[in-house]
């Protein structure tokens, strides 16, 4: 059996049980084996999308709340603004209002006490008058005997008239 | 401490090397001394695993012989032997095992063929009972929970099958991969599993068999050419784009390039075994030829080394032999033309 030339029955041998391991491991093991590898490999990658794809509509789900807490606190700051608005509006208003009643209720006082003053004053007037009508009659009653007495009473009435 | 140890020994063995009167003396019958190198490296039809002074362990292989005149007859090794010297070369039946362990009958004329279960035949029908085994255990898993992680053994040899698909069949094969992976897996783990256990102490020298390689080789050959397509025969025997005066000198190159393919498979995987194989007992041999305890140490450290190499080896040698065969059959069934 030499070295480098080849042996008619080894290679025979070979050849049969190279065959048989063939034939036996391509049947038995290399089908079932890289079937299941297959498989295997297409049941992760499905695992691995479908994570993928949870992930995405989670991060979708987080993203919508997201934006409807943001939403819903640009509402509230919008309703509280409006309503701060509103509250200083209807002071304002009232404020206003209360101001020019105030102002209508002086206003009105000043006139009635002008036209109180006035009706005073004409009755003063009146009665002033009466009082002067009825002084002057008396006096005119019991001073007018003498002519004298009756310029210097007159100068007198007129002197104080004046300083009325 | 480790680098010490085998410094110093290779200084001994270099001066005992140069100086040792044994050394001399021993060069007349190193024949004697380092003969089961070859012993170990070739095929025989015996088993040896040691000698014990004068008692040789060894079992004997049936020796199968189909000769058209008498049949298949079937012999035990040992009605070969000589039981004085304990060595092949008795005659029985018409047939001896002369000097290099071959059969022939004493008949020169006669014709026959040698079926008989060698050494490296046994060794094939270890390497394929341990092949089977494991491959076929780890298949139970597949079959009963696909979907489950690989556990025990499908989990060592999983990483290897993966490995053969996607490194060496789908990238030099391309999209008809899925037809050939069974047989690159097949060839891979026969290869790796046969270099492996060809390294056990006692064990034979299979895969570094030019027999085996070049059966393995001539496989690779007739899978590669019986699945050629159109544009891999019209590049053998019409090479396109060549000028037709020039088809006269490409067209034997390319047909000598068919067999030149399988003859590196054959040689190469043959060389690196059994080169391996006879480094590893080179060194062990040296201890017999010089007889020295400093040999023996630097010797065995060698031996472990190579060893650990050979265990690289082993897996690479399986690895390019299937990568080979792998863009053989790539270039004969891939679809575009040719296109460099």
């Amino acid at each position: 059996m030499d070295l480098i030339s080849p042996d008619l029955g080894l290679i025979i041998w070979q050849t049969i049980g190279f065959g048989i391991l063939f034939l036996v491991l391509a049947k038995y093991a290399w089908k079932p084996i890289l079937a299941a590898l297959e498989e295997r490999e297409g049941t992760i990658e499905e695992a691995l999308s479908t994570a993928e794809k949870a992930r995405a509509e989670m991060e979708n789900l987080v993203a919508e709340n997201e934006k409807l807490l943001q939403e819903a606190r640009v509402e509230r700051d919008e309703i509280l603004r409006t309503a701060n608005e509103n509250a200083a509006k209807i002071i304002e208003q009232a404020k206003g209002e209360a101001s020019k009643e105030a102002t209508r209720l002086i206003e009105e006082a000043k006139t009635v006490i002008q036209t109180e003053k006035e009706a005073a004053l004409t009755d003063v007037k009146i009665q002033v008058a009466e009082l002067s009508l009825l002084i002057a009659e008396k006096l005119l009653r019991t001073q007018l005997s003498e002519d004298t007495a009756q310029k210097a009473l007159v100068e007198k009435f007129v002197e104080e008239i004046k300083l009325n | 401490m480790a680098r010490k140890f085998i410094c110093i020994s290779v200084l001994f063995s270099a001066f005992l090397m140069v100086f040792s009167p044994t050394a001399q003396a021993a060069s007349g019958d190193d024949e004697d001394k380092t003969g089961f190198i070859m012993h170990h490296i070739k095929d025989s039809h015996e088993w040896h695993f040691a000698t014990l002074g004068d008692t040789h362990i060894s079992l004997p292989l049936p020796v199968i012989i189909y000769s058209s005149d008498r049949g298949f007859e079937v012999y035990s090794s040992s009605n070969f032997v000589d039981p004085k010297t304990h060595t092949f070369g008795k005659e029985h039946n018409g047939y001896y095992i002369d000097d290099h362990d071959k059969l022939r009958a004493v008949d020169e004329n006669r014709f026959f063929i040698d079926l008989s279960i060698t050494k490296n035949v046994a060794m094939m029908f270890l390497v394929l009972g341990v092949s089977l085994y494991l491959i076929l255990k780890a298949s139970t898993q597949y079959k009963r929970n696909p979907n489950k992680a690989p556990k025990g053994i499908a989990s060592f040899l999983e990483p290897v099958i993966v490995f053969v698909r996607d490194e060496i069949a789908l990238p030099n094969i391309g999209p008809k991969y899925k037809k050939f992976t069974p047989y690159l897996l097949t060839l891979f783990f026969f290869i790796w599993f046969g270099n492996l256990l060809g390294l056990l102490p006692g064990a034979a020298n299979l895969t570094g068999n030019i027999a085996v390689t070049v059966t393995l080789a001539m496989i690779t050959f007739f899978v590669t050419n019986f699945n050629g397509n159109k544009a891999y025969w019209k590049h053998v025997v019409a090479t396109p784009g060549v000028p037709l005066p020039l088809l006269f000198i490409i067209v034997p190159v390319e047909i000598i390039g068919l067999f030149t393919k399988p003859f590196a498979l054959t040689v190469r995987l043959f060389v690196a075994i059994t080169a391996g194989h006879i480094v590893i007992l080179s060194f062990i041999g040296l201890i017999f030829v010089f007889e020295s305890y400093a040999v023996g140490l630097a010797s065995t450290l060698m031996v472990v080394f190579i060893n650990l190499i050979e265990l690289l080896v082993a897996t690479i040698q399986a690895y390019v032999f299937t990568l080979f065969s792998a863009m053989y059959i790539g270039a004969a069934v891939a679809d575009h033309g040719h296109d460099h």
